[in-house]
């Protein structure tokens, strides 16, 4: 079936670790624009979601990092983080092991792809679980870009695996939706946690909203290090979305600088 | 220098909860495996944040250990840019690669305030 449902989110720990910390009220309306998220999803008739992150030393390290890698099994646990520090208990998704076979299948034919049948989850992706799955009644097909231990994934392959994505979640008879989630701007975890470059991120967004491919790829890592933190690094996230919905165009949803999420929290989707 | 064995160490204990409990009773015994030096090892054993941050542990690795020993987040990023203060700019790693010295430096470069002041994060302006 055509892929039924793109976007993004932010997957800071802080947005259910430190919730209590932040402005109620700006808190508040970020949570609802991830319940409009779920709801989006859930009105999609999505039967497997599969969520785009950037992964940070859960399951992939320096001994044999990926570009990109795709789970295949039929469950998978997380948090690895402390659940009263993370805010989220201890918890199994449900995974689809057929359905990400076939996927990976797919997506091979023009993307190498590491496949993995556990993966741990960390705050990466559990974050956005907590809200857009909070049942665990939906599969789910984890994604990593290595956005983390450099060399990283060049941004251009990341547009070529959304493309990937795009045409594997088109083959199958499944209803997929596709979920990108990282940065946008932000220094997480350094002594300059909490900094966020709002300016950037808006231009960001603008250029992820019109889906302009060629500004979207007219990033380097050592400007976007410098400008948007090591955080910054996972606009690839946000690029394999948009690459997956090439021609659409997108709506951001919420948009605040949340510094005790140490995150510029985002919300958005494409219209398919 | 062995950053990547440092690293490799964190990157295990974090997933491990057999191995949090083994570093926990014998914080030396369970380093053994890995090529570190004297440095690296009492970093780990005490633990010195700052210095782990200094010798260029990722904070996404060096986050969950310093949740290990139930250090606070507004203490966790307290006890990195003491480090910087104490031991220099980072010295290798995803930090150094573009001369990163610190939460001042960086913030000067981007024309915004410090963080420094108020370690929580935190920058006292709304939104900010």
């Amino acid at each position: 079936m055509p892929l039924v449902y793109a976007g993004v989110c932010s997957h800071a720990p802080g947005i259910t670790g430190r919730a209590d910390q932040a402005d109620p009220a700006t808190k508040d309306g970020f949570y609802a624009a991830f319940d409009d998220m779920r709801a989006a999803i859930e009105a999609s008739g999505a039967e497997a979601l599969i969520v785009i992150a950037a992964e940070h030393f859960a399951n992939f390290f320096m001994n044999n990092m990926p570009a990109f890698a795709v789970g295949m099994a039929d469950f998978y646990d997380g948090p690895i983080e402390d659940a009263a520090w993370l805010g989220i208990d201890k918890f199994r998704a449900p995974g689809n092991r057929d359905l990400s076979k076939r996927l990976i299948t797919e997506i091979m034919h023009t993307v190498d792809v590491a496949y993995a049948e556990e993966w741990k989850f960390d705050h990466g992706i559990a974050v956005p679980l907590h809200f857009l799955t909070p049942r665990f009644d939906l599969p789910v097909i984890p994604v990593n870009v290595n956005c983390q231990g450099p060399p990283l994934t060049p941004i251009g392959r990341a547009w070529a695996f959304g493309e990937a994505i795009r045409r594997a979640a088109d083959s199958v008879p499944e209803k997929i939706a596709v979920v990108g989630t990282g940065g946008i701007s932000h220094w997480p975890a350094t002594p300059d946690s909490g900094k966020i470059n709002e300016a950037w991120d808006r231009d960001f967004l603008d250029r992820w909203s019109r889906n302009d491919k060629d500004a979207l790829l007219d990033y380097d890592d050592l400007t976007v290090y410098a400008d948007a933190g090591q955080g910054g690094f996972e606009i690839r996230t946000f690029l394999t979305i948009s690459a997956a919905a090439s021609g659409a165009t997108g709506t951001v949803h919420f948009y605040e600088p949340i510094p005790i999420f140490a995150v510029g929290c985002t919300i958005a989707s494409y219209k398919l | 220098m062995s950053l990547y064995y440092v690293q490799k160490f964190l990157y295990e204990l974090n997933r491990d909860e057999s191995l949090q409990k083994r570093y926990l009773a014998d914080r030396s015994g369970v380093l053994t495996p890995y090529e570190l030096t004297d440095e690296e090892t009492g970093a780990l054993v005490d633990p010195d944040i700052g210095l782990l941050f200094h010798l260029g542990v990722n904070g996404q690795i060096l986050m969950h250990f310093a949740a290990l020993h139930q250090i606070e987040w507004a203490d966790y990023l307290q006890r990195m840019r003491d480090g910087i203060e104490s031991y220099g700019p980072v010295r290798e790693g995803v930090y150094a690669m573009t001369g990163y010295e610190g939460v001042d430096a960086h913030a000067e470069s981007l024309g915004q305030e410090s963080l420094a002041v108020d370690g929580s994060g935190n920058t006292g302006q709304e939104e900010g």
